[in-house]
């Protein structure tokens, strides 16, 4: 399928998820995700030709409800399990390299 | 001799008649929890006073002559990762410790409205990833069988719960065997329905494709009885099936005369311990003396099941854990800027197998790599799918282990990722194909711990699945009957 995991790799996917690794962690990751990615090789020997893709067990349809108001959580139930909130709304620090 | 009942039918049958108050049930079951929960540490958290008040409600009920319910004073144990509203829901991850849920998970309505008593919320591998439970971040569940071996997991704590005493039934979640191997490794029944019987509205996410809730017990009967409460369309869930919940409990007694039975020849051989697959194939000879055809068939897609699930699975986590990033709840790590802030929060909230499979995950979906790994592993599906199909046109049911092995020792298979996920080659195929499938315990191994077998049956299959498994259970050796 294809080379061997590196560990460069690692720590490419390692920044695209979000986590800050450390150079033993991505030694330890880059071994064991290899030795899973092996084990995947084996679907590698069936004939996969034509044969298409099932991302869900059910056919999926859309699902579509009358148009009537109900009731959603409470705003401020939900805000009260956030880390930081400000004026009723979510508080992040700075974005796009702004000084906080 | 404690005077309450073990199981959650006779309790129902006591306190709807007033023999019981379901507060006597309840103090009873918190009494085992207090005196031996600090050596099991099957529950995160114990709902001492929400339970006293929901059996104090029930007990008004039938004082007032109403009906208390289909579940009436049963204590219920809830894995972790239901939504409990107001209540803390961690999925035993320090990223949402702390957090209290603003909304109760449709399960979590369901048994409550019932008549049951939610008694505690069940530790598991974090977000459900595990074999063992020891991946929690609040320390592992013990066995109660031998407290010197894991639990199996993810669903570790709700088993543990159910072997010990703690409540006569609990609920799961299932993704790739996180009902069914840990109902094995403790020797209780466990159910997982099929795909999109159950609502999984509140049950927070690990492969959406893949999940689903469903029930663990001591016996056959008790899961029926709690499926039945649980199952049914809810259109909180998009992927929920619009038909009638099941009637279980009324096959029960129907036996299995003519029902054909095959044996997974993929599933018995290599990888498969002795004393496991005999315990299975004299499981097959209680169906065949029961008047079941028992034949052998052959699904060889399965065998490749794991590659595809250790991939899809990965994949869909990847893309739900993407919501943990600090910002609407849960920890937050402080950094300069949101991107710093979320790296942060995510490298301090997550544990070691969450960010393996995170990384997995991303790494199987990303650029170059898509086609050669998830692309081929929902093809993959798609053949496990169709060999199914096959094995069902000649088959009403499907009979095999459930775990390779009976419950390892703490530490045995925590420094190679790919020796616990092989735990999982039994129950895979069927999240796969979003069948259903049970685990019934059956006699003991070699050691003398208990042996599961499973049971296979096609989508919507669950009242002859339920059939065939109260034929095993009557048949069964005792739980720690040495295998020689």
């Amino acid at each position: 399928m294809s080379a061997r995991l590196t560990r460069d790799n690692v720590a490419k996917v390692a920044d695209l998820a979000r986590l800050n690794l450390s150079e033993a962690e991505l030694e330890r990751y880059t071994e064991q995700l290899g030795a899973v990615l092996d084990h995947a090789e084996d679907v590698a020997s069936l004939d996969l030709d034509g044969v298409p893709p099932t991302a869900h067990p059910l056919p999926l349809v859309n699902v579509l409800r009358d148009d009537f108001v109900v009731k959603g959580v409470d705003r401020d139930e939900v805000l009260s399990q956030a880390p930081s909130v400000e004026d009723r709304r979510f508080r992040v620090p700075a974005i796009l390299g702004e000084e906080p | 001799m404690s005077t309450i009942p073990s199981t959650a039918l006779e309790i129902v049958a006591a306190v709807r008649s007033g023999q019981l108050s379901a507060r006597e049930v309840l103090e009873d079951h918190l009494s085992r929890i207090d005196a031996q929960d600090g050596e099991i540490n099957a529950f995160n958290l114990v709902m001492t006073e929400e339970a006293r008040a929901a059996a104090a409600a029930v007990d008004a009920r039938v004082a007032a002559g109403e009906d208390p319910g289909p579940l009436a004073g049963v204590p219920l144990a809830l894995k972790d990762n239901l939504c409990t509203r107001g209540i803390p829901t961690t999925c035993s991850s320090r990223i949402l410790e702390g957090w209290r849920p603003p909304y109760d998970a449709t399960v979590v309505q369901r048994v409550n409205a019932a008549g049951a008593v939610s008694i505690g919320k069940t530790n598991l591998d974090e977000f459900a990833m595990g074999s063992s439970t020891e991946n929690s971040a609040f320390g592992p569940t013990r066995n109660p069988r031998d407290t010197g071996r894991v639990p199996g997991g993810s669903s570790g704590g709700s088993a543990a719960a159910v072997a010990a005493g703690f409540a006569p039934i609990s609920l799961g979640s299932d993704t790739g065997g996180s009902i069914r191997q840990p109902a094995a490794l403790c020797g209780v029944v466990g159910v997982k329905p099929t795909y999109g019987m159950v609502s999984r509205y509140g049950l927070i996410a690990f492969a959406s494709s893949l999940d689903q809730i469903g029930p663990f017990s001591t016996t056959v009967a008790d899961s029926a009885l709690l499926l039945e409460a649980i199952a049914g369309y809810d259109g909180r869930d998009s992927t929920s099936i619009d038909a009638p919940a099941p009637s279980l409990l009324e096959s029960l007694g129907q036996g299995v005369d003519g029902l054909r039975v095959g044996l997974v020849t993929e599933l018995m051989g290599q990888g498969i311990a002795p004393d496991v697959a005999a315990r299975v194939r004299q499981a097959a000879d209680a169906l065949t003396a029961a008047g079941a055809q028992v034949g052998e068939v052959s699904v060889p897609a399965a065998a490749y099941g794991l590659s595809a699930y250790y991939l899809i699975a990965p994949a869909e986590a990847s893309s739900n854990l993407a919501r943990y990033d600090g910002v609407r709840y849960g920890m937050r790590v402080d950094a300069p800027t949101t991107a710093e802030m979320n790296a942060a929060t995510r490298t301090a909230g997550f544990g070691e197998e969450v960010k393996r499979r995170i990384m997995l995950g991303t790494y199987a979906l990303s650029a170059g790599y898509y086609d050669a790994y998830y692309g081929k592993a929902l093809k993959v599906r798609t053949l496990i799918v169709r060999d199914f199909e096959k094995a069902y046109a000649d088959f009403d049911l499907l009979l095999t282990p459930t775990s390779p092995t009976t419950a390892f020792k703490f530490g045995d298979k925590t420094a190679d990722p790919l020796s616990m996920y092989l735990n999982d080659i039994c129950t895979i195929p069927t999240n796969l194909a979003g069948h259903p499938a049970m685990s019934v315990p059956f006699g003991g191994g070699s050691d003398g711990m208990p042996v599961g077998v499973q049971l296979l049956a096609p989508a919507l299959g669950e009242s002859t699945m339920f059939r065939a498994a109260a034929v095993l259970e009557a048949a069964a050796p005792a739980l720690d009957e040495v295998w020689s």
